[in-house]
């Protein structure tokens, strides 16, 4: 069996990634799963996190908010509501949102608000991660 | 008859008129081309969403609960919520005319149903407003450049209005893009959720896995139950259909436009064309008579 596999991440308005990569690591909802060749085909929700993969060598790292992987065969297909190459995200910016995040959960009073100032503090951490592990790690 | 003066300024702001169409037709050429590039980038997401949901339906069919899916239910349709997707603005021949003659006839076939207009575009808008319809939203200046958020946003509230069982069905009418000649008119229902077939295209890849003659539900490992991952599934489905009309409907619009500003400017050529010769007619007029005042002056001096 191959050693490397198709990984595709798109996005609504665009494709990101489409190459072949010998290992990824995906945000599930319930926890990060790492996925190599010939993995059993597998479907599941993303959460916001990290998406980290191994092409040729070298690692890239996106952020991602949310969304499906399928594996299937010798394809990984992401789909995510939100995707952003990590060396996109400039560190202090997303730190900024986070903080804006908390911000926002701390004056929540409304269950609604403080659900989707948590949803925000997730994805400002997710990019905050994501840029910081490209920048620790020489790509 | 018209003074020669009169005809070359006619000629004139006719050279202008054809000027500015020419420069339409060139503008609506390249926004057509940046519509369609947005269209083909959405294109990956939209193939992999509907296979993903036509094999989680099928999986998740096995399974009594799926008829319980909201976004699935059909029920009967008693309130029916209609989207119209056309332009902000005209000067795209037959484009919004012709898919408002559509709606008309869905509105018409349906006259036993309460009937909701969400309008997308200040054309449909105007539309439905003159005439009196339920118009419960509007969105103008989105079109243009369509977003999926805002697609999203309209797409929510559809499914809100749903699942509150305040609409039974949501019809979306547009004008997708075929070819630069011809706009393919399209009326079809985002909700209930009709789960697509899987496609032939796709078939291949799926048969390495099942077996030759094997049908193609994948028998995944869920990391969550079936059902759940179709919860969260379907509505991305509806809001993707929504972005997808509205990417289909601005290179439709752009390609309608750019038919009816070549049109516009071969007719000022027409009409140019025209003038010119009506101008020269008369200028040779005037040059005879002068000649016969001149000869029969002469004649009548010798």
């Amino acid at each position: 069996m191959a050693d490397t596999f198709q990984l595709e991440v798109a996005t609504p308005e665009r494709l990101f990634v489409d190459e072949q990569v010998s290992w990824v690591e995906l945000p599930g909802k319930e926890g990060y799963m790492g996925v190599l060749a010939g993995h059993a085909p597998l479907l599941s929700i993303l959460g916001a996190g990290v998406l980290t993969y191994t092409s040729g060598g070298s690692d890239e790292v996106l952020a991602l908010d949310g969304g499906f992987v399928e594996v299937l065969g010798d394809h990984v297909r992401v789909l995510a509501d939100h995707a952003e190459f990590a060396r996109d995200i400039s560190i202090d910016a997303a730190r900024r949102q986070l903080e804006e995040a908390n911000n926002a959960l701390n004056n929540a009073h409304e269950p609604h608000d403080s659900a989707a100032a948590l949803r925000a503090i997730n994805q400002a951490q997710a990019r905050l991660d994501a840029a910081e592990r490209s920048t620790g790690r020489p790509a | 008859m018209p003074s020669l003066i009169d005809i070359r300024r006619r000629i004139r702001s006719v050279k202008n008129m054809q000027q500015i169409t020419k420069a339409m037709k060139m503008v609506s050429a390249a926004k057509l081309r940046r519509a369609q590039e947005h269209a083909l980038a959405s294109r990956p997401y939209a193939n992999m969403m509907q296979r993903v949901l036509s094999n989680v339906a099928a999986a998740a069919a096995a399974n009594p609960d799926i008829a319980e899916l909201p976004l699935l239910a059909a029920r009967e349709e008693k309130r029916i919520q209609l989207i119209v997707v056309s332009s902000d603005t005209g000067l795209a021949g037959a484009f919004n005319s012709n898919l408002f003659r559509m709606s008309q006839r869905f509105v018409d076939e349906h006259s036993g149903a309460e009937l909701r207009v969400e309008t997308i575009g200040r054309k449909s808008r105007d539309y439905f407003r003159k005439r009196n319809f339920n118009v419960t939203g509007d969105y103008i200046g989105i079109v243009d450049k369509p977003t999926y958020e805002k697609a999203a946003e309209i797409a929510d509230k559809m499914i809100d209005l749903y699942g509150k069982a305040e609409v039974d069905a949501v019809y979306i009418a547009v004008n997708e893009f075929k070819t630069v000649m011809a706009p393919n008119l399209v009326l079809k229902r985002i909700l209930p959720v009709e789960v697509p077939e899987a496609s032939p295209g796709n078939k291949n890849e799926e048969d390495k896995l099942s077996g030759p003659g094997g049908d193609q539900v994948v028998d995944y490992i869920y990391e969550e139950p079936p059902q759940e991952i179709l919860r969260a599934l379907l509505p991305k489905y509806v809001e993707m259909e929504i972005y997808r009309a509205m990417l289909e409907s601005i290179s439709a619009y752009h390609a309608a436009r750019m038919a009816a500003m070549d049109a516009a400017t071969s007719n000022a050529g027409d009409v140019i064309q025209d003038l010119t010769l009506t101008m020269n007619r008369i200028r040779q007029d005037r040059i005879t008579r002068e000649i016969i005042e001149i000869v029969s002056g002469a004649a009548a001096l010798s």
